[in-house]
């Protein structure tokens, strides 16, 4: 499958699970901020993924979890620290994590939720 | 008014489907204000209904270990109306299923008549972030008794 391949039929399912139009899924848009999806959504991206590409997506995989829940250790100050850093690179590599690093604030991690970052994501299962 | 919208379960093949039914009728206080002269079932109770039967579906597949929420109504279509003396039969299929939460497709009949069609995504309450340290089993049942509706076949049969 090409890049325009998955590009499409990732933007055909962010139509479906968002209700927006085509013309605002852009590789650069990031989900929450520019194409307004919460959190339900996510799990809905995840379905739809699944099925349209024929692929399972375990818990976590996708979406980074529990990188803010004090225990992990990942995050001080409201800063992902190296280490959180470091593990984001190995459990989530279709994140851009360089762009990222530059301002590590916790909260900023959901700007890196993009289209391109689930385009990244399919290549990466597809091959596997 | 207690808030159970189908009255009982006909068919359910864990992990696969679900089929309850709705009686309607004029009995129902909310009919009369809805509308005077024209008494219709509210498609949102329709939509109530189907997601109660989806819902138990999803959570009665995890043996309803998780709180079940309706989190998402993608998709929800109305096709004709239903009135008193109906019977309502809510069908739902379990698409999709991890330990998040579940999705279902659901279909409202009356006879052969399709009345409605949803897609319904339910959440793991309990799975979710802030409401991880819940640990109490899901409250429509444990409150509510619902499960007897899943009492299959008649009452005294």
């Amino acid at each position: 499958m090409t890049p325009e391949d998955i590009f499409t039929k990732v933007r055909d399912t962010l139509v479906d699970a968002l209700g927006v139009d085509d013309d605002e899924v852009t590789l650069e848009a990031r989900l929450e901020a520019d194409l307004g999806a919460e959190s339900i959504d996510f799990l809905d991206i995840v379905f739809r993924l699944e099925k349209n590409f024929s692929i399972k997506i375990p818990r976590g995989e996708l979406f980074p979890e529990d990188l803010a829940s004090a225990d992990a250790g990942f995050v001080k100050d409201g800063l992902v620290t190296a280490e959180g850093l470091a593990t984001l690179r190995t459990k989530v590599p279709h994140i851009d994590v360089d762009t990222f690093a530059k301002n590590p604030k916790v909260e900023n991690i959901k700007d890196m939720f993009t289209v391109q970052m689930l385009c990244n994501f399919v290549k990466n299962k597809l091959a596997a | 008014m207690r808030w159970f919208w189908i009255d009982r379960f006909t068919e359910l093949q864990s992990g696969q489907y679900a089929r309850a039914i709705k009686n309607v009728s004029l009995a129902e206080e909310h009919l009369h204000d809805h509308f005077p002269g024209f008494a219709v079932m509210p498609g949102s109770l329709m939509l109530e209904g189907m997601a109660q039967t989806g819902g138990i579906l999803l959570g009665e597949k995890n043996n309803f270990e998780h709180i079940v929420v309706l989190a998402k109504v993608p998709n929800v279509t109305f096709h004709g109306f239903v009135v008193p003396g109906d019977t309502l039969t809510y069908t739902a299929k379990l698409i999709n299923e991890n330990p998040e939460g579940g999705s279902v497709e659901v279909t409202a009949h009356v006879g052969d008549r399709l009345i409605a069609e949803a897609e319904i995504i339910f959440s793991h309450l309990d799975q979710s972030g802030d409401f991880k340290h819940l640990d109490q089993k899901n409250f429509v049942f444990s409150i509510g008794g619902l499960l007897s509706v899943m009492e299959v076949g008649k009452a005294g049969s």
